[in-house]
């Protein structure tokens, strides 16, 4: 994409956005509502300033638990997509046992796993890590079953190994759905992360939210919540970026 | 070079009905020699080709490959299938390479060779591009060259144009015969196409569906190198008619 396409293709939601800020600020002003209800932007912003030291330390405290989260569910959510794809026994043991897991809300299991595991990032890691690997498992699952079995006869016709035939057909095969589960993947890890500072926790962006809403310090909140998206943002961003990188070859012809 | 013996071949699908795909076939296909099998869906084809490879065991009769019992697959075996089923993440000369890749030979040695193919093929100045910017017909030479570059005696090709069009299949059919020409070898065709069966084939073995069965086997009286215009050749025609038939002849429908 050329650099004048993405202005001219940006021109218009960079707009409505500045014009949503701009009505936001004015309302406020002109219809006198309470700075504890809606604060104006301007006050976010100033407030955000305000807090800038403060905030580095817990947005690195939701950052490590949410990457935490997010590395865990991949170095067990991989392996498990491998053993479920190659064995039908372990496919049937184990499928029921995943689901089970998808089927319990997350905000229940916090509280619970904060009194066995105490405090501290470990359990905010590990709610995320719940939250974030059933896309991981399934997507990737789905990628190495969805090898055409010409291919896989191919293999078998020039007698590769099964790990030869792995590694040079299946998992490459598998790569894009690994990524389309990974992408889903982080932006949950955020949100588990923060589940987990919600149940308990002095130190993350949940937790400042948290806090500051029950001191009537919206403007605060707020401005965690704007760190809070800008956060996922770019870790989504990230994880695209690696998925271009790895498979270059998804790139639509003409563009690369 | 290959032997079948009184093949036959049950399955069982995932329902639990037993499904006979290849029944009492006997079958001898000369070196280098080019044979196509032509008949409906369902009558065994694909399975045939499989059972020669080695993919799949033989419910009862022998497969001899020259003169070897076979068993499990062999290294000197070519497969095109009706998809190129290309690797999406690998360049076209990777593609051609990847044969010799699982074959467990060095690629390097063959980047040469893998290049001339794909000049033979017409796809030279292609190498580095993805599968996803070639034409259908273009994907199915890669898959052609690929099978081609470890040298095999037996080139096994399963609908190989079936998903192409009219037009570039016919196209196709007359490269592959002058590949063949360049490089003779054993070749068994599995098509729908009668009009392809003929034009390709030194031998046209005619199946029957469920279970699949030869009904004959034709041997094509056309000189070489064949030509489309050979199509109107009253010995074409006769070929054709009889396939035909014997393809028509169990369902009772009017030709």
């Amino acid at each position: 994409m050329t650099l004048r396409r993405l202005a001219t293709e940006a021109t218009v939601p960079t707009a409505t956005v500045v014009g949503a800020l701009a009505l936001w600020e004015a309302a406020t002003h002109v219809l006198g509502i309470p700075r504890f209800i809606m604060p104006p932007p301007s006050a976010i912003l100033a407030e955000g300033w305000e807090w800038r030291y403060r905030f580095l330390g817990h947005t690195w405290v939701t950052l490590y638990e949410t990457l935490g989260g997010f590395a865990l569910s991949i170095v067990v959510g991989v392996p498990l997509a491998v053993l479920i794809v190659y064995s039908p026994a372990l496919r049937r043991a184990l499928y029921p046992l995943i689901v089970l897991t998808q089927s319990v809300p997350k905000i229940a299991i916090a509280p619970v796993l904060l009194l066995v595991l105490g405090h501290g990032e470990i359990p905010k890691i590990i709610v995320a890590f719940l939250v974030a690997f059933f896309p991981v498992v399934v997507d990737t699952a789905t990628g190495l079953a969805a090898t055409p079995p010409e291919l896989l006869d191919l293999s078998r016709s020039y007698r590769a190994s099964a790990f030869k035939t792995f590694m040079k057909v299946r998992l490459p095969m598998a790569m894009p759905f690994f990524f389309a589960g990974a992408k889903v993947a982080i932006t949950l890890s955020v949100i588990g992360a923060v589940v987990g500072e919600f149940v308990g926790s002095d130190q993350g962006l949940g937790y400042v939210i948290l806090s500051a809403t029950s001191y009537w310090k919206t403007e605060l909140a707020f401005s965690s919540m704007i760190l809070l998206s800008v956060m996922a943002i770019v870790l989504f961003g990230a994880v695209s970026l690696v998925e271009r990188l790895v498979c270059p070859w998804l790139l639509p012809a003409g563009e690369e | 070079m290959i032997r079948l013996d009184h093949v036959e071949k049950t399955y069982r699908t995932r329902r639990g009905d037993l499904v006979h795909a290849v029944e009492d076939v006997t079958l001898e296909v000369g070196e280098n020699e080019f044979v196509t099998l032509v008949g409906a869906s369902g009558c065994g084809k694909s399975t045939l080709l499989k059972l020669v490879a080695g993919l799949t065991p033989a419910t009862r009769g022998t497969i001899h490959v020259r003169d070897a019992p076979v068993q499990e697959p062999f290294p000197d075996v070519g497969f095109v299938f009706q998809q190129p089923v290309l690797l999406p993440w690998r360049s076209v000369l990777d593609n051609v390479l990847f044969s010799v890749e699982m074959l467990g030979l060095d690629p390097r040695q063959y980047r040469k060779q893998a290049g001339d193919l794909l000049e033979l093929t017409g796809l030279g100045g292609f190498e580095t591009k993805y599968p996803r910017e070639l034409s259908g017909g273009m994907q199915q030479r890669v898959a052609i060259c690929r099978a081609l570059l470890p040298d095999p005696s037996l080139l096994l090709m399963d609908e190989p144009f079936g998903a192409l069009d009219a037009m570039t299949r016919e196209e196709m059919s007359l490269e592959l015969l002058r590949i063949w020409d360049e490089r003779r070898k054993t070749i068994l065709f599995v098509t729908h196409s009668i009009p392809e069966a003929i034009l390709l084939a030194d031998r046209v073995v005619v199946m029957t569906p469920r279970p699949g069965r030869v009904a004959r086997v034709i041997a094509v009286d056309l000189p070489r190198p064949r030509t489309i215009e050979l199509e109107y050749d009253p010995r074409f025609k006769a070929a054709s008619d009889e396939v035909r038939d014997l393809i028509f002849a169990g369902r009772g429908a009017p030709r």
